[in-house]
């Protein structure tokens, strides 16, 4: 009894969550352009879907913000952590709050003064701006997922590198980078998604001519959104879903392969 | 440690340079043409994509295209000067708040025949409620506001805004979810005007759509479409654009312009004040009034067409003599287009929506 109560518990919690997706996906396939009549199954929209270019150049313009924008978040992140653990107590919490603050902060409030910002000082709306955007309020996810790995690393290993004559640069790539690269990696993996997510932002600071996939749905309110966005959207969907089941199947081999990957690279 | 604060000052080097150089190539992006180039902002979806590109073929101009989703998000961007754009595609009460603030150019007809030949003079007639003297303005999108029903769903035709408050009809019936829509409907049947700012005749349209309220199953913005459709309810009120799309769906509907008079809106062509690329804007804008221009649009957007050289090309003579698409202005009463009320309008009749949906 207690066990069939909790089957079905799960099952609602899944039925809720999948529903809007499951129905996005059926319509996907629907011949008829609205979602009220079924005008039996069709690829239409596929096909429609990669002879438009437009959603196709918002879809490789997200996928190249999102990317980029992620690595260099990476990148400044991390160098960030290792420097807050050289800092004085107070400067270190006084520090952490100000990359806090942009994360509880309401996007539409960095939006606008993202947007305010680059008004004054006269950028050009573009590429660009969008990418210096989504890396700012990239970076504080980074440094919350790099952060907590940094505290648990042993000081003496990296010290111990130093005596047994390693250059620092050398000891840090060897001894700290490879226990630092889960956290790195669930940063990158963390600024990835918050980047393909965004829109609110992105409205803001997007030039002329400039869309990303969440920017060009929105403009089609007026006239309804079109079914070639089912279309991908369930692409997408697909393709997030087999890489989640891909990487779970092997966890373990593939963190191992991870880490002496890190350590082989340098040699 | 000191050597180590070096190296990461290396990096830090790198990536400031890196930077910079993102930041460029993001600028050099926008290449221009042979005959430099022109800024359209216009609605989503509201272009067919090849008429861009035989644009940008003939003339050599590049166009730089971008989309809004409504005026009221439109209106901060041009205003914040953060892109200089040449052309917007703006509704009437947004043209009227535009040139109120001095925020467009006037436009030389002598640089646009196809504008001057093609457009209908009906429709710069219908422009003068916002654009008095038609010096700013070139209409491009139009439409009325309408009721559509099933007519498997009612007793008696539609014909009149009243019967939104017939007590038979409750929950079958879908109300518009903006405030000048919603309020139009109300000071139509009251008789009054949809752009008054007198109190009582206020008063009397907001206590009219309280007393309707439990009779709407929902106010909706483009769900109208899908719901009337699926048959999920009798009545609703639509855009006469939509109603076209909705028909071909569902053989049971109805679309008809209230017998009280509505709303003509306008979506039109302006060229902005500060337009760096002013002849080209022109060039543009009377292309799209182009007759074969503007059929393709047509057919893309399927909203009405002021250019009635266009019209005159359309091969399918239910369409071309559609009375949903292009209706008889003459025939009816009391049609208006909305203007814009000032920041003080604004804030009393959004103020009164809030006491309807609060109620």
């Amino acid at each position: 009894m207690k066990n069939a109560a909790k089957k079905i518990y799960i099952a609602l919690i899944v039925l809720f969550l999948y529903a809007p997706i499951g129905t996005l996906m059926v319509l996907s396939f629907n011949a008829s352009k609205t979602r009220a009549k079924w005008g039996g199954f069709s690829l239409q929209w596929y096909i429609a879907l990669f002879q438009n270019e437009e959603i196709l150049r918002a879809l490789f313009n997200t996928l190249v913000i999102a990317l980029v924008s992620s690595l260099f978040a990476t990148v400044i992140g991390t160098i960030a952590c290792i420097a807050m653990t050289g800092m004085k107590r107070q400067a270190k919490s006084i520090l952490m709050g100000i990359t806090n603050i942009p994360m509880l902060n309401a996007d539409i409030v960095t939006g606008v003064s993202l947007m305010l910002l680059y008004i004054s000082l006269g950028i050009r709306f573009g590429m660009g701006t969008i990418l210096l955007s989504h890396i700012t309020f990239n970076i504080p996810y980074v440094i919350l997922s790099v952060m907590p790995r940094m505290k648990q690393l042993n000081p003496s290993t990296f010290e111990a590198a130093l005596d047994l004559g390693s250059s620092p640069l050398n000891a840090f790539f060897k001894v700290v980078f490879p226990d630092l690269l889960p956290g790195i990696l669930s940063g990158f993996l963390m600024a990835f998604t918050m980047s393909l997510d965004d829109f609110i932002i992105t409205h803001f600071t997007k030039g002329v001519g400039v869309d990303t996939l969440s920017t060009k749905i929105y403009t089609e309110i007026k006239k309804g959104i079109k079914p070639e966005m089912y279309a991908l959207s369930s692409l997408i969907f697909v393709i997030v879903l087999t890489l989640l089941i891909l990487i779970n199947l092997s966890p373990d081999k593939k963190e191992k392969e991870l880490r002496y990957g890190g350590k082989n690279e340098k040699k | 440690m000191r050597k180590n604060k070096k190296s990461f000052g290396k990096i830090t080097f790198a990536l400031a340079v890196s930077f910079t150089a993102v930041s460029l190539c993001g600028c050099a992006s926008s290449d221009k043409g042979v005959n430099g180039q022109v800024i359209v902002y216009n609605w989503g979806e509201y272009i067919d994509p090849e008429t861009i590109r035989m644009f940008e073929e003939e003339t050599g101009i590049k166009v730089i295209y971008d989309e809004f989703e409504t005026n009221e998000s439109m209106y901060p961007k041009v205003e914040s000067g953060a892109v200089a754009y040449d052309i917007a595609c703006p509704s009437d009460y947004m043209i009227s708040r535009m040139i109120e603030n001095g925020m467009l150019s006037e436009i030389n007809y002598n640089n646009m025949p196809n504008a001057k030949e093609n457009i209908g003079e009906q429709y710069y007639e219908q422009s003068c409620g916002f654009d008095p003297e038609n010096k700013y303005a070139i209409p491009y999108c139009w439409g009325t506001v309408g009721i559509l029903y099933n007519k498997t769903m009612v007793d008696e035709p539609i014909t009149r805004w009243e019967q939104l408050w017939d007590k038979k009809y409750a929950d079958n019936i879908l109300m518009q979810d903006s405030v000048r829509d919603a309020f139009m409907v109300a000071e139509k049947r009251n008789g009054d005007s949809m752009n008054t700012l007198d109190l009582t005749e206020l008063t009397a349209a907001k206590n009219l759509l309280i007393e309707q309220k439990p009779l709407v199953q929902a106010y909706v913005v483009d769900q109208v479409r899908d719901k009337m459709i699926g048959g999920e309810a009798a009545i609703g009120v639509i855009y006469s654009g939509e109603a076209i799309y909705t028909q071909k769906e569902n053989p049971d509907l109805v679309y008809v312009i209230p017998e009280e008079g509505t709303n003509i809106w306008i979506d039109a062509w302006v060229i902005l004040k500060n337009a760096p690329n002013k002849e080209n804007a022109e060039k543009f804008i009377d292309f799209m009034c182009r007759a074969d221009i503007a059929l393709m649009n047509f057919d893309y957007i399927t909203y009405s067409t002021p250019n009635v050289a266009a019209r005159e090309l359309i091969e399918d003579e239910s369409i071309k003599n559609s009375e949903i698409a292009f209706p008889d202005l003459s025939q009816y009463e009391n049609l208006e287009t909305y203007v814009y009320l000032g920041e003080d309008g604004d804030s009393l009749y959004n103020e009164l929506w809030k006491e309807v949906k609060a109620h």
